[in-house]
């Protein structure tokens, strides 16, 4: 999401006696707090070791541990490379690159999301400035949902994680496409430009160019790594608490698993970069369940879904989120039957 | 979270996985071969918490006021911090290793044994063979496998290596019962370098129902937990 600047403030018109208080000064320090939060858990490091000391709990942190040292270099990838796209690349150029017919416009843009790396976190912002410069909405949405599922760090960590299932990464590179183009020509009949709120003007003007990079990667760590503790977090509770049993009488229906990994990939919210790993760990379900879940997980999650009220309205997310939901479980399912 | 705060967990965040990257700490959680990748992102934050750091520190120079809202959920990014640093959680062991279902699979083939000698081999391997080559070749040899102990509802013991395909979050075990001379007291978790004999003797798991074959023992012996835990044949 865009960091914009304060106004100016206007300390030497006269006017207001009173400045308006300085929000920081209100809330606690960050530093502050952090180093305080440092110093108590250094502290009480023995009470806390003993609490951890049982098998759940330490099963739990290996795996929470172990997620996240997975994902961090791959999330760090992808971070580089959107923020060198954000700040090296005029935004002019994504306009004259795409067809001016916008139902020609949907496919094009759904295929560059190949060249273009980058999570779900980033793309919601690219996809607001594409829509800004002047891209048809509908090829920015293609765009939106086909980047973070398609592009090559996620299909090679996609091929890395299914070593013995090569059609899995052909299968989410198809899946993926169809849904992307299906939601564009979706908007072209059905949009309405008022569902779009005109997303906030873009943080990285009238910065130098090394400022608006090293901007650029710290945000979208901070932010997308945040969420990614919260995936973490979800997969280690899920593979050391829930019992086997519950997933394998998931697994055991095949409508039941499809749904149920549809609705763990929106609960999740793992970075589409890591997902393709904790797929590969639910051996109970069929290559089908599991597909979808990489081809939901990267279109429509929780943290997604908060991210697209933000950046183009909650009148647009509330519609456009279900709906993809709904489409690529079908299309999801239907790929599955048919290349699986 | 203010720019400084943040610049200072990017820079907590660096040096932890350069720590983890350096030391053997990384074979805990991720397969071996991610151990460059580890270490480059370790490099990336590094330098972003410094950048981070330096135009804050220019902005404040020139006395640029911005008013950042910085999402709260950044905060989280503090827990693997400590998990990591103060924790280090060890790898997956009994409790993850009797949870989950024995993962043996049918290799495509087997590497031909020597003709002499106590045969070392890899857990998964031995499991392999005496399952689905029916210990053809392993009769009457000494046979060498290492693994950590873990303990069904029963009390039977079991010698378990954890298999994983890239990180932990997909680690599943292969177990190999244990039977004829078992020391006495045996401690989950505990690294054993087993020696003994085929035997056609077989259960099934519990959880999945997977095949487990016996290794009737004649000596065992502690060992330390191997500088990588877990058998990453599966990788290729």
């Amino acid at each position: 999401m865009a960091v914009t600047k304060a106004p100016p403030r206007t300390r030497d018109t006269g006017e207001d006696p009173r400045p308006a208080p300085d929000p920081e000064a209100r809330r606690l320090n960050s530093p502050l707090l952090l180093t305080l939060l440092m110093l108590l858990v250094v502290l009480c490091q023995g009470p806390i070791r003993g609490a951890l000391g049982a098998p759940v709990m330490q099963s739990w942190m290996t795996v929470f541990v172990a997620v996240l040292v997975q994902a961090l270099p791959f999330l760090v990838l992808g971070v580089l490379l959107s923020a060198a796209i954000a700040v090296f690349v005029p935004p002019s150029f994504f306009a004259r690159a795409l067809p001016k017919n916008p139902t020609l416009a949907v496919p094009v843009a759904g295929m560059a999301g190949v060249v273009l790396p980058g999570c779900e976190c980033a793309s919601v912002p690219v996809a607001g400035a594409l829509v800004r410069r002047g891209v048809t909405p509908a090829a920015a949405l293609a765009f939106l949902l086909s980047a973070p599922a398609i592009n090559p760090i996620v299909l090679t960590a996609t091929a890395v994680a299914f070593p013995r299932n090569p059609e899995m990464v052909v299968a989410r590179l198809v899946a993926s496409l169809l849904v992307a183009c299906a939601m564009g020509w979706l908007w072209l009949r059905l949009g309405r430009t008022d569902l779009l709120k005109s997303p906030a003007r873009h943080a990285y003007e009238g910065q130098g160019k090394g400022a608006a990079f090293w901007g650029s990667v710290r945000h979208d760590v901070m932010h997308a790594g945040g969420f990614l503790v919260v995936g973490a977090m979800a997969a280690a509770t899920l593979k050391a608490v829930v019992p086997q049993t519950w997933l394998r009488t998931a697994a055991e229906n095949p409508v039941i698993a499809v749904l149920a990994l549809a609705a763990l990939a929106v609960v999740l919210s793992i970075c589409s970069e890591a997902d393709a790993f904790v797929a590969a760990s639910l051996t109970q379900f069929s290559l089908t369940a599991r597909l979808t879940f990489l081809v939901v997980g990267p279109m429509i999650d929780l943290k997604l879904f908060a991210m697209q009220t933000g950046t183009f309205g909650r009148a647009f997310a509330l519609r456009f989120a279900p709906a993809t939901l709904a489409l690529a479980i079908v299309v999801s399912v239907l790929t599955g039957l048919v290349m699986l | 979270m203010n720019r400084q705060a943040q610049s200072a967990v990017l820079f907590v965040l660096g040096a932890a996985l350069l720590h983890a990257g350096l030391t053997d700490l990384y074979l805990r959680y991720v397969k071996a071969g991610l151990r460059p990748l580890v270490l480059a992102a370790g490099v990336v934050l590094i330098a972003t918490a410094l950048a981070t750091a330096w135009y804050e520190w220019r902005a404040r120079a020139k006395e640029q006021e911005h008013a950042h809202r910085e999402p709260r959920v950044s905060w989280l990014l503090v827990l693997p911090l400590f998990a990591l640093i103060l924790v280090a959680p060890p790898a997956l062991g009994s409790y993850s290793a009797m949870r989950t279902g024995t993962a043996l699979q049918q290799s495509y083939g087997y590497a031909k044994l020597p003709q002499s000698g106590p045969l070392r081999l890899g857990l998964a391997d031995y499991a392999g063979r005496a399952v689905y080559e029916h210990g053809r070749g392993l009769e009457g040899r000494q046979i060498v496998i290492t693994g950590f102990v873990a303990l069904d509802h029963s009390g039977a013991p079991y010698l378990v290596r954890m298999a994983l395909n890239c990180c932990a979050a997909d680690a599943q075990p292969v177990k190999v019962g244990l039977t004829g001379q078992i020391p006495p007291v045996l401690k989950p978790d505990g690294w054993l370098q087993v020696t003994g004999t085929y035997t056609a003797k077989r259960t099934k798991d519990t959880v999945n129902g997977g095949p487990i074959p016996y290794l009737e023992i004649t000596q065992a012996k502690p060992v330390p937990t191997p500088r990588d835990p877990y058998d990453e044949t599966w990788n290729n």
